[in-house]
């Protein structure tokens, strides 16, 4: 707890002076992308042995923020392999960075600022690799994703289950993402996990972790509602639907993705 | 010495073994029903004759993309006389709608209305599905469609993240009034939203002859504000899950069918309505008020099931199809009979039918309108 204080303090003012930008001036991309630690802890998955133990997620790394097209941009110039002409269809969709303007233009000053979207895992996970970082995994995501302003774990509060939803409600879609940055600050100093882009993870559909013990989750029908933790917790049951619906090529519109590490 | 000695049964053994022969016969034939008697399998109720079993076998002849219309409207009745092959092209669009005056809803649509586009298929169509996700959705989405008979009616193998599209196909094997709707996890939250409406398949007689034919769509919608309260709403879980809707609306807003959206018929003319209930809680008591159904096919099946009905009940998920003639002109008016939805909900449409008073069906004699009228007031 201490630690979290202590962490909490450290993060405090120079987290608030990030997210204050005008939309015409863009950060400097390659600075931006400080990580927060994530201490280690236990949180319940949405999908678990009922009555087990709740699940525990060692101490990582996270990015603050996601990526953004600024970064990507850096990336794709340094990778012509994985600019928009060149890509190979396996790895990345046909929408692959669609929203670009053309394979080293990622649009104006503002659009830099937003959240990377339109890449596939494959595209994702290579990114964090050039910087010697990884995907979170969903359970990594999750139990960071878990945490309000003042507390690490506030999935028990209806209040912020029903923020998230509303968040998630107003979701903009396409091109209106606003930029990177601008979502509420965590307890780990860690914005933008809800109301944003939707954020890849580490795993694909293919190698979907099924619970031992349990059927599989399939995201469609009331069947969903079996066998999970907390049947009220629609944020995180839409947050499933959208993962199982995915496979490690899709681009889509509102899917971006952030880096963690250790 | 030994020769050969070739076996022949005496006529004894012969019926030996036919004995055995028909024991085993018996046997065979106990085992293999049995299962059927203990489980109620297909076989054992086909032997029964009252469960079919559909199969797709009609040649299908052709193909045409279906017209797909939004409510009221319901596109025209199928002259066709062989199966052929449709092809629907629909596409998720999520949108901000009016659902009150100044009431406004983060909406997710099939075809960018709710309740969902129409569409008419004939009893033994192949049904070609091609279900778009617009590319600046923000939700991965899916249909069951009631008529499909296959894993989740198609939710299975329709989940589309936004600017994706999937493709199934199905025969329409059973003719009746189906409701479809998105079954993506977290699926109230889907329905709440409005991703419902309905698909017709026509029996391959076709329906009888009418002048007018409507798709009405009962739901509720769950804001997070209180009724009336004005601005961008959306969906509030609590209330949903403890079904105390905000609005219960006709045809996906408080006014949807009055005033210049009013519908319309002729004195003289006969009237189809295709209800749906799309809940995603309440049933609906669906009635109208100054009419009475002549024909009734109850619960949206293809046979009319009752005559002469006041309040006709139409489950969440469900449907119904009633029919009547318009005999005297005035506002008829489309309630939820649990009556304070329709006074205070919004669970409330008007049909106007227009012509000739017909005194000997309905006539003003004395009253307050009556004196009201003589004194030139309204």
């Amino acid at each position: 707890m201490l630690q979290l204080l202590a962490l909490t303090a450290l993060l405090g003012t120079g987290g608030e002076r990030a997210a204050v930008h005008a939309p015409d001036a863009p950060r400097r991309p390659a600075h931006r992308a400080v990580m927060a630690r994530i201490p280690s802890g236990s949180y319940r998955p949405l999908y678990a042995i009922a009555g087990g133990a709740p699940t525990r997620v060692a101490a990582f790394s996270l990015d603050r923020e996601p990526v953004t097209r600024g970064d990507y941009l850096a990336f794709v110039r340094a990778n012509p392999a994985w600019r928009r002409a060149t890509v190979r269809r396996e790895l990345a969709g046909r929408g692959y960075l669609g929203n670009w303007r053309g394979d080293l233009d990622a649009g104006n000053a503002l659009d830099l600022t937003r959240p990377v979207t339109a890449v596939s895992r494959f595209a994702a996970n290579a990114y964090c690799e050039s910087l010697g970082k990884r995907l979170p995994t969903v359970n990594e995501w999750e139990y960071a994703a878990a945490a309000s302003e003042t507390r690490a774990d506030a999935t028990a509060d209806p209040r912020f289950v029903s923020r998230l939803l509303d968040l998630y409600a107003r979701r903009p879609g396409g091109d209106s993402l606003p930029a990177a940055g601008s979502g509420f600050r965590n307890v780990y100093g860690v914005r933008d996990l809800h109301g944003g882009a939707w954020e890849w993870t580490a795993e694909s559909r293919e190698h979907a972790t099924v619970h031992p013990g349990s059927h599989e989750h399939l995201p469609s029908c009331a069947s969903a509602a079996v066998g999970a933790t907390d049947q009220t917790n629609y944020p995180a049951f839409l947050r499933h639907a959208f993962r199982a619906a995915l496979q490690s090529q899709s681009t889509v519109p509102t899917l971006g993705f952030r880096c963690a590490a250790g | 010495m030994t020769t050969p000695r070739i076996y022949l049964p005496r006529p004894a053994s012969i019926y030996k073994l036919l004995a055995l022969l028909f024991g085993f016969l018996l046997l065979t034939a106990a085992l293999l029903l049995l299962p059927g008697k203990l489980t109620g399998n297909i076989f054992g109720s086909r032997a029964a004759g009252t469960v079919p079993l559909r199969d797709a076998s009609e040649t299908i002849t052709g193909s045409e993309v279906a017209l797909l219309t939004s409510a009221p409207d319901v596109p025209a009745p199928i002259t066709r006389t062989h199966a052929t092959k449709v092809i629907v092209n629909l596409e998720m669009i999520e949108k901000t709608a009016r659902i009150a005056d100044s009431v406004d809803y983060t909406t997710w649509t099939f075809g960018g209305s709710v309740p969902g586009t129409f569409m008419r298929v004939r009893e033994g169509d192949l049904v070609e599905f091609h279900l778009k996700n617009a590319a600046n959705s923000a939700m991965p989405h899916n249909i069951d469609l009631h008529a499909v008979t296959g894993p989740g009616g198609g939710g299975a193998a329709s989940l589309t993240v936004p600017g994706q599209e999937s493709v199934f196909s199905f025969t329409a094997l059973n003719p009746g009034l189906y409701v479809y709707h998105c079954a993506t996890s977290p699926v109230p939250m889907h329905i709440a939203n409005g991703m419902y409406g309905m698909i017709l398949v026509e029996p391959k007689a076709g329906l009888p002859k009418v002048d007018r034919e409507f798709y009405v769509m009962q739901n509720e919608w769950y804001t997070t504000g209180k009724h009336g309260d004005h601005g961008l709403q959306t969906l509030d879980m609590s209330k949903g899950i403890e079904e105390r809707p905000t609005y219960v609306v006709f045809n996906g807003a408080v006014g949807a069918l009055t005033g210049d959206k009013a519908l319309q018929a002729k004195v003289g003319e006969r009237v189809r309505l295709f209800v749906g209930n799309a809940g995603p809680n309440l049933s609906s008591s669906f009635h109208v008020i100054g009419e009475i159904f002549d024909n009734v096919y109850s619960e949206g099946g293809s046979t009319v099931t009752q005559h002469n009905v006041q309040t006709t009940l139409i489950p969440a998920g469900g449907s119904a199809i009633v029919e009547f003639g318009v005999e005297s002109p005035g506002d008829l008016i489309l309630v939820d009979h649990a009556i304070f939805r329709a006074f205070n909900k919004g669970a409330l449409g008007i049909l106007h039918v227009s012509g000739e008073a017909n005194p000997a069906v309905f006539a003003a004699i004395k009253g307050y309108r009556v004196n009201a009228g003589k004194q030139g007031g309204n």
